[in-house]
């Protein structure tokens, strides 16, 4: 448990570690760097990843590789990690899976990546999953809250998680309408997958007497017309949504025509308020300018967003992005990508100066649930579990921020209780570059 | 053979008449040259030729696959799913007349009916497998086709649009059996332990689950190629061309214009769903984002610049869409472009060539070409006439 001390007191071992270039991980076995694996060399590791970068999942998620970019230019002037720079290959997919499997196949056949790292999408994920394990390459903190990628380690030993599940956020807001709005007469508009799935399944456990109705949409469908209207027919006076950004945007026009005002709540992946103001701008032609429609509703949340210019996190981000990003201004999607930068430099440093393939997953199932870092709650990473983070707040969307109005609650899939999570925030180490010790297994 | 003909003849040779569509199917009609004017070592029997291109092809393949690196085979086993599709569909609109903005959801027949086979505690053999999802997509097919026959260019469009916007939203409308969004994962089927050893004693490489795909891919395409370059050398592929040039003339001839409509679109439709097939087994997941209009506008684009009707032409545009957005991402990372930027790119890219290909060789690489070395051709023939006449 030496590891763990290190973790909680990272900001002072960074400043006097003896051999340690500059917080990039303490050299202490004084042994040289080899080329240990393959996409490892002396003076580099290669990550690699999928995102959509073009088509119509791009704006937003785009931006996600450019913040991951952004913390590792600047972690490899500090010295990257064990004096290795960090390389990071990302590649478009076009959110379409034979396109995921083209580019997966290159960057583990052709540019021999060492771990993927944060590949985003559940339908494109899944086209690679099977080959990333198959072939025993590391599938870091897959960007998609399915099950799929944690509950299941026999099957997927290469796979982690890395944000809220679906169904962990399901029960979390389930309880919070169980205890702040008994009275409410709940309508649910889902995504028709288990995106909508999982999340019906955790919120089902706290208020499944308090559901009047429960509207699913196909993604793709331009209308959502018919879905809002059967919620305000069945009398619904708060309307819980698992969707994307921009089903948020339509169902908030839809709601308006309809003259429908009941309480929104949707869930963190359709809530970025920047991003669906601008979508509502663009599917009303201008009629709606802003996100003010989002005004009052109410979210959740497991990193901290960048309206919060108070929070240290947020501060060295924002340091980060100005010193090694690139045009455009913070967002959080930048956040979100570097927050899974900070996650995989903890588990680069874990995995030792001459990291394995397997090394690294040993290293995550031993300590990973240990590691502080930007997210609010810890990781449930163990050999039984490869579910990310399991906590969340429930934040009030105010202009184009928020207020939290109820603190960080953890809890886990399956029926397992839902607990106050008491911890203080961690506080971000020297330069926001973390500081783990090897594990040694 | 004799040199009977006159030079003017092997130009238009399997035209209607001289009005017939030119520019664009001159892909299609070269082959359709009955008797060649000059001599050859090949066979003269259509079969045997097509058997000796079909080794050749095979051990250029087997070279090609050996010689190359792992993510360059599983490039080429993209591309064999691509180039089968395409191969179908070059015979339905090159051969025809008939244009399809379907052929994805045929794929996507195919390739959930793969997907579900293999799903099973005991799987069928892969072959067999492979052979009901084309069964499948021409069943499919022939629903589409007897529709389809009715209707004429952009009508026909229309409605095998409705097709490629229609058929994958099954897929999630009844999501308890094919998934839904997330679609269908596919348990790739193991190589056999004689390919192991046919690839130990080829080339000594090692036969990885990536080769064995390429090498399924492959063997599925060049199948397909070797069926339809059969057919369009047939009576059968005659009379699509018949139909496809002078329906008067063809109906006159007593062709039932309906019925070989259908049956050119049954059979692009069996390609298809072999085509599925091949794209389950290697992208490893059927799910309807992989169907979308994109990919049937893909199909037919690859053909277009390879020149309709060609079986060559369709696996040249296929081969562009499968390497030329990764060589061009790379080209503009090395210019010093970041990555999102090289991603955007591509499909610039893409459309350039396309345009730059319709303005400058509007029948497409093999038809520009044949057009060009046929001109060329007759030129010669009648200098050599007018001095033979002038001697």
């Amino acid at each position: 448990m030496t590891a763990f001390a290190a973790a909680t007191v990272a900001s002072t071992l960074a400043a006097c570690g003896g051999g340690d270039e500059g917080g990039g991980g303490t050299a202490a076995e004084g042994g040289e760097n080899e080329a240990s694996d393959i996409g490892v060399t002396e003076d580099t590791i290669t990550l690699g990843a999928h995102y959509p970068l073009t088509g119509v999942a791009a704006p937003g998620y785009s931006e996600i590789p450019t913040g991951v970019q952004a913390y590792f230019d600047c972690l490899n002037q500090e010295g990257g990690v064990y004096g290795r720079d960090v390389e990071f290959v990302y590649k478009d997919d076009a959110y379409n899976p034979t396109q995921t499997s083209q580019v997966t196949n290159e960057l583990v056949l052709e540019d021999e990546i060492f771990a993927m790292m944060g590949g985003l999408g559940t339908p494109t994920h899944s086209a690679v999953v099977d080959f990333l394990n198959a072939e025993g390459v590391p599938d870091l903190f897959v960007a998609s809250g399915s099950l799929t990628w944690g509950d299941d380690p026999e099957t997927y030993p290469y796979t982690f998680g890395w944000q809220t599940d679906y169904m962990s956020e399901g029960k979390i807001i389930g309880e919070y309408i169980a205890e702040n709005f008994p009275e409410a007469k709940v309508g649910l508009f889902l995504q028709d997958d288990d995106f909508g799935e999982d999340g019906e399944a955790g919120i089902r456990q706290y208020i499944d007497d308090q559901i009047v109705a429960a509207e699913r949409y196909t993604p793709g469908n331009t209308s959502v017309g018919p879905q809002i209207a059967a919620l305000q027919a069945a009398g619904a006076d708060f309307v819980v949504g698992f969707n994307v950004p921009s089903y948020t945007a339509l169902s908030q026009l839809t709601a308006l025509q309809l003259g429908y005002q009941p309480q929104w709540f949707y869930s963190n992946v359709g809530s970025d308020p920047t991003l669906v103001g601008g979508l509502l701008n663009r599917f009303s032609e201008g009629k709606v300018a802003d996100a003010a429609l989002l005004d009052g509703a109410l979210t959740t949340g497991y990193l901290p967003t960048v309206d919060q210019t108070d929070n240290p996190w947020i501060q060295e981000f924002q340091r980060i992005w100005d010193e090694c990003g690139g045009e455009g201004e913070l967002t959080n999607y930048r956040v979100y990508g570097m927050a899974q930068a900070y996650t995989t430099t903890q588990a680069l440093q874990a995995a030792g100066q001459n990291p394995t393939r397997d090394g690294l997953v040993e290293a995550i199932e031993a300590v990973g649930s240990e590691w502080e870092g930007p997210v609010f709650a810890p990781f449930r990473y163990s050999e039984d579990s490869h579910m990310g983070t399991s906590g969340m707040s429930i934040e009030r969307i105010v202009g184009n921020g928020s207020e939290v109005v109820q603190d960080v609650r953890v809890t886990d899939i399956g029926d397992a209780p839902i607990e106050e999570f008491d911890k203080e925030p961690a506080t971000p180490p020297a330069n926001a570059i973390p500081d783990e010790e090897p594990y040694e297994g | 053979m004799s040199d009977l003909h006159s030079p003017a003849s092997t130009g238009t040779a399997g035209k209607a008449t001289d009005e017939a569509p030119v520019l664009a199917t001159a892909g299609a009609d070269a082959p359709s040259a009955p008797a060649e004017t000059r001599r050859s070592f090949l066979p003269q029997s259509t079969l045997l030729r097509h058997l000796l291109v079909l080794a050749a092809s095979a051990v250029l393949a087997v070279a090609l696959l050996e010689l190359s690196s792992p993510y360059q085979n599983s490039q080429l086993a993209t591309l064999t799913y691509y180039a089968i599709a395409a191969g179908g569909l070059t015979v339905l609109t090159g051969m025809n007349g008939q244009i399809s903005l379907g052929h994805g959801a045929l794929m996507a027949a195919g390739a959930y009916t793969t997907a579900l086979f293999l799903d099973a505690e005991e799987p069928l053999p892969l072959p067999l497998i492979l052979v009901v999802a084309v069964v499948v997509a021409t069943a499919i097919g022939a629903l589409v086709g007897v529709a389809a026959a009715r209707l004429h260019g952009p009508y026909l469009a229309g409605a095998t649009l409705a097709l490629a916007v229609g058929l994958p939203g099954l897929a999630i409308y009844f999501h308890d059996i094919f998934g839904g969004e997330q679609g269908l994962r596919v348990r790739a089927p193991r190589a056999p332990e004689a390919f192991g050893s046919f690839i130990e004693a080829v080339s000594g490489n090692s036969a990885s689950n990536t080769k064995w795909l390429a090498y399924v891919g492959t063997i599925c395409l060049l199948i397909t190629y070797f069926f339809l370059a059969n057919l369009v050398r047939s009576r059968i592929g005659r009379t699509w061309r018949a139909v496809r040039d002078q329906e008067v003339a063809a109906e006159l001839a007593g062709i039932n214009l309906g019925a070989w409509r259908v049956l050119a679109f049954v059979v692009s439709a069996a390609a298809a769903g072999l085509a599925g097939g091949v794209l389950a087994i290697v992208v490893r997941l059927a799910a309807p984002s992989g169907f979308t209009l994109v990919l049937s506008l893909a199909l037919l684009t690859a053909i277009v610049i390879g020149g309709l009707g060609s079986l060559l032409g369709a696996l040249l545009g296929s081969a562009l869409l499968v390497f030329l957005p990764p060589f061009v991402t790379d080209l503009g990372g090395d210019l010093g472009l970041d990555q999102t930027e090289a991603a955007q790119l591509a499909p610039f890219v893409y459309g350039v060539v396309l345009i730059v290909a319709m303005i400058f060789a509007p029948a497409g690489f093999v038809g520009t070409i044949r057009l060009r070395w046929m001109t060329a051709k007759a030129k010669r023939a009648s200098a050599r006439a007018a001095g033979a006449n002038g001697g």
